[in-house]
């Protein structure tokens, strides 16, 4: 089709519908003004957010929550290198995002004209790939590409750096399905070698433990997971990212493994014969100490980045390949497996060593979460925001779906939680509540948004989880720095209470435990928009079980240690 | 493990900002790159680039498969101790005094090197070869004073039938 007549801005709309693309999420300026006047002209939802670093995590909330693709439009200079952070959280937790951002005309390119900003130069350390369009025919291509980049393989971020000449100008070139990507490949099945030995492997094993990651949820496996589990008979650990990619619930289910995970899942980790991650990286918050991890078990690895083979260790198999479909070539040449006496073992261990914490005291956030999940019967999409009430969460609340949970966690960043529950409950067509825990800490670095779930009359329980404290790096200072705080007291924050109310949105407060489960029932109850929950929590509680950074596993503490601690050699 | 020197051949898409995607694998574990050729091949819409660079080799093997899953990288190998052709040239600029002429010529001539320049007091020596022979070369000329002295850096063809 000729599409003389047609702007670059009008293309990248026109694109961006082919793209199935009905939401975007964006902040205007001078040189994106093309874009956001041509956008008026379509069927597509603009979500204009308070900050651009929110623009960034609503579309990769919305992104996380869909499995499609999320959009955020943006302009140049400041508007551009506000979305690092949100395209730096996107790519370490491989989520697909496509950013436009807006850029100064082309002949002004390197002149330091106003708000021009080499965005693409600058994210190159950050984007799975990125453009710089110089000639508005090339627009076609470079949308359809970035999409398929951003979606496929191991997802990411793709930014797009627009010229406001090019969105201005015209182009001439037609829509296209063509792509130019000789270097791009996309793993599909693992060679058929690797996945007869790791075969063999299994057959041996009395003690196997499945390792289900964030590849697994997104590649759609958990039902590959759940065969596989309970065709083996073998029990499953879940990284942060991919609680809800195997039932918490089920029986074979050990919950997260690794620094603040089960002492139940980090004991199966230290015992098993052999462990097979599924779409895991080994990240250093699961392995801790790597030279004794897992050290005489088999480790086995699907990955569908070819690059993460013997990244952090060296598997005996490496399957290089989607997880949903590598699954599929295992599962028929594998059998149940004689590991009665290894599931049991682990139930006790279950049994022993359940989760808890201290009944006494002020509110707990544990006791909240907990609540929470009651009352809605893990029937809820969860966002977390980074630091002590993330690993409570990922204890406590029974996520039991894919794209249920949705947390930082590669990235780890802090103001990640609540904008991406408002790109979350765009994309939520489960009928659930959308419920975004955050600390006081993160929530005032995109409290903004609270304009953007108002306005869109979101059905957000906000709950802000406020121990006036930077929680996490009071614990570390508190077991490991001779309980010296440095900088965490959060002395000035708000009453959210009244904050949320400046938005127009209702807040209710949560100061004993007794008060919990009606409160939160009362907010569940709420059907006409965001509401806040200011849950004042007890100041010095912290996260157990624990293993401090860089420690084997065998170094998990489970309580309140007696004596000081020995600073951690791993890092953060 | 020892550090050692690897040989490395990209193919790449010819697009602005391959190199410094390229660079940056490199960079962000702090390696130096000891010498970079950037080549167009018979195709305009791919380049060739030979890298040479030392470290840790397991964290180079690393860095290959990093750079190959670059999506303007079509293929990145590593041709250390690979049956390849490996050259480099040099230039090397000599002070030389009329009387100090045969002996450098007739080191030249035993390292099958030109003299590309020459004037009163200087010449320049160009040599082609592998690594070892320029250094070799350059060694043997620094009883001389070297004023200046450049090399391309290696650029490596697999021997044989097949493609680098």
């Amino acid at each position: 089709m000729a599409n003389k007549t047609l702007s670059g801005a009008e293309v990248i709309i026109e694109c961006l519908k082919r793209e199935g693309v009905d939401t975007i999420f964006g902040y205007p300026g001078g040189s994106a003004i093309p874009m956001f006047d041509a956008i008026l002209d379509s069927s597509i939802k603009v979500v204009l957010t308070r900050h651009e670093q929110g623009a960034t995590h609503m579309a990769d909330g919305y992104a996380r929550q869909t499995g499609r693709v999320g959009v955020a439009l943006v302009t140049s200079g400041p508007g551009a290198t506000n979305t690092f952070t949100g395209i730096y959280t996107a790519l370490m937790d491989s989520s697909p995002i496509v950013v436009l951002a807006a850029q100064t005309t082309t002949p002004n390119l390197g002149k330091d004209a106003f708000q021009e900003c080499d965005t693409s130069g600058m994210t190159f350390a950050a984007v799975k790939h990125s453009y710089l369009v110089k000639d508005a025919n090339d627009l076609p291509r470079v949308m359809k590409e970035a999409f398929h980049i951003a979606r496929t393989g191991r997802p990411g971020p793709v930014l797009i750096d627009l010229p406001k000449d090019v969105t201005a100008g015209p182009c001439t070139a037609p829509f296209t399905d063509q792509m130019d990507l000789p270097g791009y490949k996309i793993p599909t099945y693992a060679p058929t070698e690797a996945v007869e030995k790791a075969a063999e492997y299994l057959k041996k094993s009395k003690k196997p433990l499945l390792l289900v990651g964030h590849g697994a949820m997104i590649s759609g496996a958990s039902r590959q997971v759940k065969e596989l589990a309970e065709k083996l008979g073998a029990p499953v650990a879940c990284t942060m990212l991919g609680l809800g990619a195997f039932p918490t619930d089920h029986d074979l289910s050990l919950g997260m493994l690794g620094m603040h995970g089960t002492v139940y899942a980090n004991k199966a980790v230290l015992d098993c014969d052999l462990i097979l991650s599924i779409g895991s990286r080994w990240d250093d918050r699961i392995t801790g100490k790597l030279d004794v991890f897992c050290k005489d078990a088999i480790k086995m690895h699907i990955d569908i980045d070819p690059a993460e083979e013997g990244k952090v260790l060296q598997p005996d198999v490496f399957m290089c390949g989607d997880a949903k479909l590598v699954l599929e070539q295992l599962l028929p040449l594998v059998s149940k497996l004689d590991t009665a006496e290894w599931i049991k073992t682990c139930q006790t261990w279950k049994k022993r060593f359940p989760l808890t914490y201290p009944k006494q005291g002020g509110l707990r956030m544990q006791h909240v979460i907990a609540t929470v999940s009651e009352l809605t019967k893990g029937e809820a999409i969860v966002t977390t925001d980074v630091g002590q009430h993330q690993m409570w969460v990922a204890q406590f609340f029974h996520i039991n779906h894919p794209r249920q949970l949705h947390s930082s966690g590669g990235a780890g960043t802090m103001g990640f939680g609540f904008p991406a529950a408002i790109g979350a409950s765009f994309g939520n067509t489960t009928g659930w509540p959308v419920v975004s825990f955050s600390g006081d800490g993160g929530f005032q670095m995109t409290e903004a948004e609270l304009a953007t779930a108002a306005i869109h009359k979101l059905p957000i329980k906000i709950f802000v989880m406020d121990n006036k404290y930077l929680g996490m790096v009071r614990q570390w200072q508190d077991l490991f720095y001779d309980h010296r705080y440095s900088s965490v007291d959060m002395q000035g924050n708000p009453d959210f209470v009244k904050l949320a109310e400046a938005y127009g949105i209702p807040g209710l407060r949560i100061k004993r435990a007794a008060d919990a489960e009606r409160v939160i029932q009362k907010a569940l109850e709420y059907k006409d928009g965001p509401i806040l929950i200011h849950c004042e929590c007890e100041k010095e509680d912290n996260v157990f079980p624990m293993i401090p950074a860089g420690a084997p596993l065998t170094a998990m503490i489970t309580e309140p240690p007696k004596a000081q601690l020995e600073k951690p050699t791993g890092s953060t | 493990m020892k550090d050692t020197a690897h040989s490395i051949s990209l193919l790449v898409a010819n697009r602005p900002g391959v190199l410094v995607r390229i660079a940056l694998v490199f960079s962000r574990r702090g390696y130096n790159i000891d010498s970079l050729v950037v080549s167009p091949t018979l195709d305009p819409n791919f380049s060739r680039m030979n890298i040479i660079a030392h470290g840790n080799p397991d964290i180079l093997m690393q860095i290959i498969k990093q750079l190959e899953k670059l999506v303007d990288v079509v293929q990145a190998k590593d041709h250390t101790n690979t049956d390849a052709v490996e050259k480099e040239l040099a230039l090397i600029k000599v002070r030389c005094e009329p009387g100090q002429r045969t002996e450098i010529l007739q080191l030249c001539d035993h390292f099958h090197a030109n003299t590309v320049d020459m004037t009163e007091h200087s010449v320049i020596v160009q040599i082609t070869g592998n690594s070892m022979k320029v250094d070799s070369l350059k060694s043997l000329l620094q009883k001389f004073e070297i004023v200046e002295y450049i090399r391309t850096g290696k650029v490596i063809m697999l021997r044989g039938e097949d493609k680098t």
